[in-house]
């Protein structure tokens, strides 16, 4: 390799005023270890309250909403009447939903849909009632795009399909009622359809609302407590290979049905508000932290370039350029902030490893939070490009100096 | 009297300091300096000796007039340019030694050199060796500059200013320092540095002694030339 004469000298500076190097670079290590563990924090925190909300949401979902009566003319020449607006949907039926259903799963953005029939359910038990929603699913389907496998803490998931009398319940509603595996429980719909059925499977999403009110049953048993033949469909999920792009598929999805097609994040748009809220606030703090290291960097700089004119004006004086000197104080910046910045990260880590460790109690288990190689990548790229702004500053002052002004003195 | 190169000249050199009051500092410089002439600059204090050097040097570029070094117009050149010509051909060597603290002698001495890059960072190192030798401070190569007498510093700064060969030496009172035997050895330096290597030294100095036992003498009143002491080293005893 070449012998630099520039990184010769940056590395003498650098080792010759230790202390300086070190302080400069902690102001670092803080910023760029609190701005990881913030961001962590809001990372892990917000892939939680995701992981949440796709517990029983699919990217998109199609259905037919409640339609307002129109005025009895919409010609805007005649006058307008409205009588007495008021929802006139008789049904929440889909027509025609396995067309439609397979004309969405013939989408190349689609990577599943699926068919639900809801309902409104009475869980009873001797005179207890219970007021919940059923939903008549696929089980296999469905345990495919909303893993509810993994929640069961008794009986199974695979114990539904075929049994036209089997039910699983939320917890919740086992709890209240005292009923387990294999009891029966009486449902009661809003049509006042009523069917004893027996309990193949309870689940625990830690989500209290899933976990009161909602049972899982086969379609053709829901489209009986709703009292409509075979082809009733009251939702279509759909799931999009990337749930961040889902306005787009959505718009795709609309031109294939004049139903109601909405994302998650409308569906969810206070969950989503709330994040958006708390995200904004992490990361203007972890900005402002290291807003303030970059200071410290340029401070310390600063004043190494004061201290040093001296050694400036002779370097200029025995033929070391404008930029030469810029390249030195630039790479004396970096190196600190390369110091700062990977002690930073194992600064981060340790908090985000404590934190981890730290029990929150309830369906939050341990503290959501975790390494992501995307975060500690955007760490170092910011920690080093903070010191390299501080740094030129300075530096540039250093190149302009006069060395003819500083003979003189 | 036989016709000599010339290596630096300068054609009605004028310069101006505004502050406090807009005066003439330098008017009106012309004079020729040669190959292998060995010249001192006089006058009294404040009559412009400094100002000139640092104009000759590169450093100072705010003049009117002309500069030339090696038959190369010099004036109008870009800062980086000019940085790069002071590497290569000039040598300046400082009233009070400015060296750089953190480095070894012999770094301080071999920093042009590597700036240069014309040798080998072996080469470079040998190179600084043998200027520290001749100017018998070789003991005191790896020391830190800042570990010096003034005396051993300023002789380190004579090194650094010789390492790239230049065709020019600049020193402002490089004896100003220095005890009588110091400055006895740096004249004896310069002296064999102009004659035998043929390398030109131009130098600013009060001491009476000094200038007349240079080649020549330029003295200076106001920032005009009064005096152009042409004396060649055939006359010199
Ligand atoms: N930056 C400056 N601004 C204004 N005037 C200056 C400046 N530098 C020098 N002067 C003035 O210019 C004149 C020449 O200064 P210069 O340093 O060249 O003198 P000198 O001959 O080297 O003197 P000495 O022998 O004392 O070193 C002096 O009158 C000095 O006061
Ligand atoms: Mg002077």
């Amino acid at each position: 390799m070449k012998h630099n004469t520039n990184v010769d000298i940056a590395f003498t500076h650098i080792i010759t005023r230790k202390k300086q190097t070190l302080v400069a670079a902690l102001g670092v290590t803080l910023g760029v270890g609190v701005y990881l563990f913030m961001n962590s924090l809001s990372s892990g925190f917000s892939s939680f309250s995701r992981d949440e909300i796709f517990k029983n949401s699919a990217h998109i979902k199609i259905y037919k909403d409640e339609e307002l009566s129109k005025p009895i003319s919409s010609d805007s020449s005649r006058i307008s009447v409205i009588l007495n607006p008021q929802i006139t949907t008789l049904s929440k039926k889909i027509i025609n939903p396995e067309a439609l259903l397979a004309n969405v799963k013939k989408q190349p953005y689609v990577t599943s849909a699926i068919a639900q029939v809801s309902f409104d359910a009475f869980y009873n038990r001797g005179k207890a009632q219970i007021k919940g929603s059923g939903n008549g699913v696929n089980m296999t389907e469905y345990d495919a795009m909303f893993n509810t496998g993994k929640y069961m803490v008794a009986g199974s998931i695979n114990a539904l399909p075929g049994n036209l009398n089997g039910i699983i319940i939320g917890s919740g509603i086992a709890e209240k009622l005292s009923l387990g595996l294999n009891d029966n429980i009486t449902i009661t719909s809003a049509f006042g359809v009523v069917k004893v059925m027996k309990i193949v499977g309870i689940f625990t999403t830690g989500n209290s609302m899933n976990d009161q009110q909602k049972s899982y049953v086969n379609i053709s048993t829901a489209q009986q407590f709703v009292k409509e033949g075979p082809s009733f469909v009251s939702t279509i999920f759909v799931n999009t290979p990337s749930a961040d792009k889902s306005e787009k598929y959505v718009s795709l999805l609309q031109q294939l049905t004049p139903y109601t097609v909405e994302d998650w994040k409308t569906t969810n748009a206070d969950v989503m508000s709330g994040d958006k809220t708390r995200s904004t606030l992490m990361n203007s703090i972890s900005y402002a932290i290291l807003i303030v290291a970059a200071f410290g960097i340029y401070n310390i700089l600063s004043s190494t370039i004061t201290q040093k004119i001296n050694d400036i004006a002779i370097l200029k004086a025995t033929g070391f350029a404008g930029k030469d000197v810029i390249r030195i104080f630039l790479l004396e910046a970096i190196i600190m902030g390369l110091i700062g910045t990977l002690m930073g990260l194992v600064i981060g880590s340790i908090l985000i490893g404590i934190m981890s460790k730290i029990y929150m109690g309830g369906p939050v288990g341990y503290f959501p939070i975790s390494f992501e190689t995307r975060l500690f990548a955007r760490s170092f790229i910011l920690g080093l490009f903070i010191t390299f702004c501080a740094g030129y500053f300075p530096a540039r002052k250093a190149a302009k100096v006069d060395p003819v002004e500083i003979f003189r003195k | 009297m036989e016709k000599r190169e010339v290596i630096l000249s300068t054609g009605g050199l004028g310069k101006y300091f505004y502050d406090p009051v807009k005066f003439k500092v330098l008017d009106d410089i012309s004079f020729e300096a040669y190959k292998g002439e060995f010249l001192t600059l006089v006058g009294k204090s404040g009559s412009g000796k400094s100002t000139l050097l640092y104009c000759l040097s590169t450093m100072d570029t705010a003049y009117e007039g002309e500069l030339f070094i090696a038959g190369e117009k010099i004036t109008g050149k870009k800062t980086n340019e000019l940085s790069a010509l002071r590497n290569k051909s000039i040598g300046f060597i400082f009233q009070f030694h400015y060296l750089l603290p953190e480095f070894s002698c012999l770094k301080n001495v071999m920093l042009p050199a590597l700036k240069l890059g014309k040798y080998s960072y072996k080469e470079v190192e040998e190179r600084a060796y043998n200027k520290l030798e001749v100017l018998g401070i070789k003991d005191q190569a790896l020391k830190p500059a800042s570990k010096l007498s003034g005396g051993q510093q300023q002789r380190v700064s004579i090194a650094r200013a010789l390492i790239n060969d230049p065709a020019i030496i600049m020193c402002d009172e490089p004896t100003g320092n220095l005890d009588s035997k110091n400055t006895q050895i740096v004249f004896n330096i310069f002296k064999q540095i102009a004659h035998d290597f043929g390398q030109t030294i131009i130098a600013v100095t009060h001491d009476n002694d000094f200038a007349a036992a240079s080649d020549r003498t330029i003295e200076l009143a106001d920032g005009k030339i009064i005096s152009h002491d042409k004396v060649f080293d055939e006359q010199n005893p």
